[in-house]
Parts: structure tokens; sequence; C-alpha cells
């Protein structure tokens, strides 16, 4: 599934990834790439089923049918595996391990890039300090790019929200992933939090990590993104450009609803406001 | 009042108008200080009288000028009592005694006093039928330890009260003069100074436990048991716990050294083969407890029915232990009995582990409940009648060898320097060995990337597996540990006890080492320690064992002191940093200050960089 034809390579190839739960089908048919170096958007009014496919993603859930290929190979139906692969996930609820410390919580991220197992660790096989030893400055460095590293020691639960975002986020990196989804990362910040988490995200592409994000905050998304997809009613809307997408009427339309048949046109719109403006002229009079 | 000691400046309420706690009952603080001080001197003097006129009264109270039994409990309280009062006066060479609460301590030693003399009292007049029976001394002592409690609450208090209660009740009140405030970071001594002061706290902590083992009648036992739990309050409220565990935590390995010296040292102050029994089966218990905190402190893992991993290493190593009854003929060298039996164990562990770990919480409870009694019931059958005869049925396989071990025979006394060494002795040394690979098992565990797996499928397994953990692969591998170490328990508490019956492996019975048991010495000691389990396990065997008249009541109390510890200290006696956050929210205790960063532009800054 390589295309070599803009030096890009294809991280993520969802094709016709459908996925139904009993007779309601909450996505349909959904084709979506993500190429290296690229963050894509992923947008849709609430229940369009934007986090049914980012589980579809990421091995909570087995499409009922289609495929997703992570760069080429069809990806396993484990969580676990999904991750050891390359994908790693936020969560749209924020769900850190809530009493272990900053510095464990990136350490547990690191789980699939290590191997040293139980016999290892007992009887601290010649490799078990070393291993330890580089997972700890890994995480730490982490903990330095996100800018949490003066609080490793503290428990993750005592962070303010918005450090548990980038927690997160850092512990989603622990596992050296090529694609990292982000599920609404912003959702409950004030604006400068926003913006810092932006920054942050293209410091994370940078790097060479493809990222996929789900937000609700237009201004975020279009800020971000190279490309955005709609989803709507678990179908893919359109897919384009931060302005293709704006200017879209079916968009539009979708978040905020067709005018229904027989609708006060604008002109009877006009008729009322005018007609308001002078009761209400009418009452001061009084 | 003006030492170096850092709380003379809380409890100086003369000084700082602003700290309102007054002492319960309204006393100049020099009055007050004065009277406890004469209270605890009296109190002191009278243990050196006769208590009572006969020597029917178990530990003989009668002689004059050698106090014995409760009379001994007394003096020490007495003792430690004016100590700390005398503490408070800032006397040169006494501050290092309380670096926390100064008065506290006093008041908390001083109720241990009185609770102590006022039981041994009561059980003299109860006994012997009427308070005629007191002799002086114990009026001395009585009235002595009262009137030092009065003194006690007329101290100031240690520290003001809690902002969102400015005015508590009488209650509240009573409660709040019981508070200390923690010690502030102790000078560095030299290292040598400080392994030296962790050597002579085990060494106090061994010999206070040995008492207790050693104690030979109940009243003594139970007024061990007041002392002992005002005194270790105390101990906490004045700072100086905090300070030891600050030492232990800064030389772990020395600290876990002396604690196993200590450890060994204690079938040595036993010359009775009994008390040494019970030092024994403490292990067992204790080890087997720890063996189920790696399954229900680390990963989370709710086990109802752990005590039949024990039961299958302790019947495995039955079968093979050359006993005259055993439907297998073989006599495996001790090496070999013990890795069938921990081999066993884990076999059984994983074949239940593999399908009930698919289940979650109570699920997972229930029916781990029901293969503890399947495994029980199963061994009950297999008696030739109802099954094949592998297990005799309900009569166990008797006559369990004793060890012998290198030509030692551990069923012998043996001389050791000295000192005999019991059987129990041996089997005390034998099973201290084994608790000490369980102890290096669990901390070497946890203290890895699969024990830091096990505490994240426990905190959220969703989130655990979208992290790359295999949590099915890590629940079954924490399953099998510790069932197999259960099961290295099992191999040694077989020959201990000599045979092997199914009705030890119970979920909830009389004697200790039950599922019921186990679970509630990880809980009542604290979740995810070592410490935790050990001391847990100790309290809930020693009590039972030493209060033998309390058997028909024993499943009630157990149960009320459960309650009391979910409600006043639901971490467990031995705190995990973790679970004092979980439970209490009080922030952050022992983390270090953060570094200043500066404001909104600390990730962002880095990131881009």
């Amino acid at each position: 599934m390589t295309t070599t034809t803009t030096a890009t390579t294809t991280v993520l190839d969802a094709s016709n990834v459908t996925m139904r739960f009993g007779g309601l089908t909450a996505v349909r048919s959904v084709d979506l790439t993500v190429n290296t170096g690229e963050i894509v958007g992923l947008i849709g009014p609430n229940g369009a089923g934007k986090t049914t496919f980012f589980n579809c993603l990421t091995g909570l859930y087995v499409p009922t049918s289609g495929t997703v290929k992570y760069k080429g190979t069809v990806l396993p139906p484990k969580p676990h595996l999904v991750t050891q692969a390359g994908i790693a996930r936020t969560f749209q609820n924020i769900r850190l391990f809530a009493n272990m410390t900053v510095l464990e919580n990136v350490l547990v991220g690191r789980h699939t890039r290590t191997n040293e197992g139980l016999w290892s660790a007992l009887l601290r096989l010649p490799g078990f300090k070393k291993a330890e030893q580089e997972s700890r400055e890994r995480a730490m460095e982490l903990l330095e790019f996100t800018g949490l590293a003066a609080k490793a020691d503290h428990l993750a639960r005592n962070l303010p929200y918005g450090e548990q975002r980038k927690l997160e986020i850092a512990r989603a990196l622990a596992s050296e992933p090529g694609l990292l989804l982000l599920d609404e990362p912003t959702a409950g910040m004030n604006p400068q939090e926003t913006r810092a988490t932006e920054e942050l995200v293209f410091a994370i592409r940078d790097k060479g990590t493809a990222i996929l994000v789900i937000e609700h905050d237009i201004r975020f998304i279009m800020n971000l993104s190279d490309r955005v997809a709609v989803l709507v009613q678990g179908e893919k809307l359109v897919e384009g450009s931060a302005e293709t997408i704006q200017a879209d009427e079916r968009v539009i339309a979708a978040y905020l609803g067709t005018p229904f048949e027989g609708a006060p046109g604008t002109e009877e719109a006009a008729e009322v406001e005018a007609a308001e403006a002078q009761s209400t002229t009418e009452g001061d009079a009084k | 009042m003006t030492t170096k000691n850092p709380a003379a400046t809380t409890t100086d309420t003369t000084k700082s108008p602003t700290a309102q706690a007054t002492p319960l009952i309204p006393l100049p603080p020099t009055a007050a200080r004065a009277l406890t001080i004469a209270g605890s001197a009296a109190a002191l003097i009278g243990t050196f009288l006769a208590w009572t006129w006969t020597d029917e009264f178990p530990g003989n109270l009668t002689v004059t000028g050698y106090p014995g039994g409760l009379q001994v409990l007394t003096l020490v309280g007495a003792a430690l009592t004016l100590l700390f009062a005398l503490s408070g006066y800032g006397i040169r060479g006494l501050g290092w005694l309380t670096p926390g609460g100064t008065n506290s301590p006093v008041l908390l030693l001083a109720l241990g006093v009185l609770g102590t003399t006022g039981y041994a009292m009561g059980a003299i007049s109860d006994e012997l039928g009427g308070l005629v029976n007191l002799d002086p001394g114990a009026w001395i002592s009585g009235i002595g330890s009262l009137i030092a409690v009065i003194g006690a609450f007329g101290l100031p208090v240690d520290q003001p009260y809690d902002d969102g209660d400015p005015t508590p009740h009488l209650w509240g009140r009573i409660r709040h003069s019981l508070t200390a405030p923690e010690p502030g970071r102790a000078k560095d001594l030299p290292s040598w100074a400080e392994i030296l002061i962790i050597a002579a706290g085990f060494g106090a902590g061994l010999y206070v436990f040995a008492y207790g083992i050693g104690t030979e009648y109940s009243e003594l036992f139970i007024g061990f048991l007041i002392i002992a739990a005002f005194g270790f309050t105390a101990l906490t409220r004045a700072g100086l716990l905090k300070r030891l565990s600050a030492l232990t935590a800064k030389h772990r390995n020395v600290n876990l050294a002396a604690a196993f010296v200590a450890a060994i040292c204690f079938p040595f102050t036993q010359s009775n083969d009994q008390f040494a029994l019970i030092g024994a089966n403490i292990l067992i218990f204790a080890t087997v407890a720890l063996g189920l905190n790696v399954v229900v402190g680390l990963a989370g893992l709710l086990d109802l029915g752990y005590v039949a991993f024990l039961g299958v290493g302790a019947y495995a190593a039955a079968l093979v232990s050359g006993s005259p009854q055993s439907s297998i003929g073989v006599h495996f060298p001790f090496w070999a009995a013990v890795l069938t039996g921990a081999a066993a164990s884990l076999i059984f562990g994983v074949v239940i582990g593999a399908p009930t770990l698919r289940l979650r919480g109570d699920y997972l409870a229930i029916v781990t409940l029901g293969f503890g009694e399947i495994f029980r019931i199963t061994m009950n059958n297999l008696n030739g009648n109802s099954g094949p005869d592998v297990t005799i049925g309900s009569n166990g396989i008797p006559n369990i060898p004793d060890l012998e071990i290198f030509g030692f025979n551990l069923g012998l006394p043996h001389d050791v320097a000295g000192h005999e060494l019991t059987r129990s002795g041996n089997y005390y040394l034998l099973m201290l060995l084994f608790t000490a690979i369980v102890v290096m098992v669990f901390r070497r565990s946890a203290e890895s990337r699969i024990g830091r797996a096990w505490v994240a499928i426990r905190e959220d397994e969703t989130a655990a597996t979208a992290m790359g953990i295999n949590s099915f692969r890590l629940k079954l591998l924490a399953f099998a540990l510790g069932a197999s170490l259960a099961g290295l328990a099992g191999t040694v508490q077989s020959h201990v006890s000599y045979s092997v019956t199914p009705e030890q492996y119970q979920f909830a019975g009389s004697v200790p080492p039950n599922s019921a048991f186990l679970l509630a010495a990880v809980i009542l000691g604290g979740m995810g320690t070592i410490s935790g389990p050990l001391i847990g396990a100790a309290l809930l065997y020693l009590i039972p064992a030493k209060l033998q008249f309390m058997a028909d009541y024993q499943l009630l109390l157990f149960g009320l002191a459960l309650m009391l510890l979910m409600r006043f200290r639901p971490e467990g006696l031995v705190a995990d940093r973790r679970k004092q956050l979980e439970f209490h929210e009080t922030g952050q205790l022992d983390v270090p200050e953060d570094a200043p960063l500066p404001e909104g532009a600390t990730g962002v800054a880095k990131a881009g960089a």
C-alpha cells in the first residue's frame, strides 16, 4: 500500500469500515487515509460515530466489515497488539492511571517497547538495569517535551486538568507510535491551553508522527489540520482542506440543520423584525 | 519551653494567642505538667508495692519491691510517660524524643497506663471476688495514673483546630487533643549512627514482639495489647516513627537486613516450643498473605479462594514426603518437594486463572470463592469411596515425617551458641528463608515493568490495554505467581503441622490461614506494601491464639475490628503512599517541591524547541 508518488507513505489506510451494533449502523463504509507528516482532522456533530470509528482503528472494536491497515499490514483486532504495531491513542474522557506517579504513567506507556519479563525482574538479569534506566531516560525526555518534568513524582490525579491531558499525550508518545490518535484533546480547555495544545501537536508532527485528531473546536481543527474529514450519521460526508470544508454547504447543514419546508424566508423574517421594533418603540412611548 | 524542639512553638499557647485550641481541662500548663509527672511517678512507685494479697492471680503481684506481670507493663508505661512529660519541659537531651507533638504522646501514654492499670485492677477484683482483694499498691498506681490522665488533658494542645471546624464539640476536642503536627525534616546524622538507630529500632521491635508472643496468660496479653496500642500511637504522634521510617527509606537494604536479623533472633528468645510454633505459624500465614498481596494489592484481582493454593502446595508436599499413609509411596528430598509443591500450585493457578480471569471485579471474586471451596470438597472426596483414594478424605494425610536438610534434623532440638533451638524454632527459621524469598519476589516484581503493568491494570484496565499491555496474560502471570508463592509456603506448612486435612483450607474458619483471614491480613496491614501483610498477619494470628477464652466471639470481634479500621484508617495499618493519598484528600504529602516554571509557556516553549 505504499505510494511513492509524492515521497510520502500512507501510515493509516482505513477502507470501507462499517460498524454495526445490532440494528444500528454507527459507522458506514468510511474510507480514510493518513500519510506521514500529516495532521488529519475528523469532525462531525455529536453522535456522528467519530469515537466509534476511533475504536475500530484501535482494536477496541472489530469492524463489522472493511479493513484497517497500518503501514501496509492489516491491524490485529486486539488493542494491545494495535499499540504494539505503532498506533497510540488518548481518550475523550481522560483515562490516566490516577494513583501512579506522572513518571510511572509514562513508563507504562513504554511497555510495548521494552521486553523485560518476570524472570529478568526477579533475578535482576544483566539487561534489566540498563533497560530500566533507558526507559526512565526516555520517559523523562518525553516529560521535558510536554513540560511536565518538574512534576514527575506527583500522582497523576493531582495534576491540573490541562496537564492531565498533556500527560495522556506523553504516555501515548512513550509507545513510540507512527500514528497518534487524539480524541478531543482540547475538550474543557481555555483558549490559552488550547493554543498550547496546538503547539504541542505541531511539535509532535515535526518529530515525524502522523496525527489523526477528533475535535469539536472548529477553529482549533481548522488551524491544525492539513486535511479534514467530516463524519455525519456514520458516513463520511466530505473530505478536503480546511477552506473546502468551511465553504461546503452540506457541512453547515449538518452542523446547523437545513431550513425546513415552508420555513420563514428572509422577507418574512424582516417583516417580523420590523413589527417587533415597532411594538417596542410604542411600548417605550407609553 | 524554649528549646530547639520545633514543636515547642506550636504548643506554647501563651506566646501565640491565635492557636485557639484550648486544653480539655482548663489548667495552667505548669500545673498540668506537674500533675502529669506526679501522677505518673505515683503509678510507677505503686508497681513496686504489692497489688494483691494472693498469688492466685497469675503473675504473682504480691511481692513488694519487685514488679511482676501486669505491674511491669504499668511500670514501663509510666516510665515512658514521665520521660515524654519531662521532654515537654525542654530538658536538654530529651528534645529528640518529640520531633512531632509534645503533649499528645504524653496524653496517649497516660491513657495507656490508666487502661492497663485499670484493666489489671478490674481483672484482680473480678477473678478474686471484689475490690477488697486490691492492696494499696494497686490503688496508688491506679489513682496515680488517673491523676496523670487528668493532668495530661490539661496540657496545651499540640496544634490549632482545623479551619473548617474551629469549635468542635466534646468528642471532637478529645480526638483533637490526641493529634499532633508532622515532624520536620531531621538533621542528617553520620550514616553509621543512622544504621545504629535502625538496628536499635528493630531490636526494640523484636523485644516487644517476643514479649507479646511470650505472654503466658491472657490477662497479661490484654494488658500488653492496651499499652502497646497506646504506646505505638504515642510514638507516631511524637513523630519518632516518622523519623524512623525516613531513616529506613534512606537505608533500605540495611533496613531489610536488620529486619531479618531481628526475625532470626526471635526463636532464640523463646525457650518454650509452643511460642516458637506460634512464630512459625505466623510466618506461614504472613508469607501466604504477602503472596496474596501480589494478586490483590498489585494486580487488583480480588481472590477469595486463595487458601486453596496453600492447600495444593501442602498436599503435593505431603504426598511426596514419604509419609506411610501417602498414596504415592515416594520420598523426595526437600528441595524436590518444594519444587513439586510450587509447580503443583502454579499449574492449579493457571488452570483456575485461565477461564476465570476473563471476569472482572465482583464476578471474579465469586468464581474464585467457588474454586476455593471446590478444592476443599475435592480433597474430601478423593477418599476411595466418592472417588479415587488419593488424599484419604477428611482424615487427611497424617504422619508427615520431619525434614532433614544436610543432615540437620529439623524435628529435634539443637543447641546453637548456648541457646536451645526447638523443633518449631527450626521450622521457624526454614520458613523465614521462604518469607525472605517471597519478600524479594514481591519487591523485585513490584519495581519492574511487570509490576507497573499490574498496577496499571488495577487502575484502569481499558487504558492499560490501550498502552499495549496484554492484560489477560499479565493477570494470569500475577495469579500464577501468587499461587506458586502460596504453594511454597504450603510445602513447609505440611511438615510443621505433621498432617494435612481438607478442613485446614476453608474460606472462613477459626484458625487463621484461611481465605477470609488472608484477605483481611492484606487489607488490615495495607495493600500493596511489604510490611503491611506481615504485621496484619501477625496481629490476626496472635490475637486469637492468645485470647482463647474469646474463641466464641472471635469472628464477631474480628468483624467489628475490620469495620472500625475501614472507618478510621481505610488504607490499612501500613499505608502505601498511593493509598494514603487516595483515601485522604490532603494533596501531596511528601513530594519534592515544584521547580517554579514560567506560567503558560511551559510545554510550548520546550515542545517547540
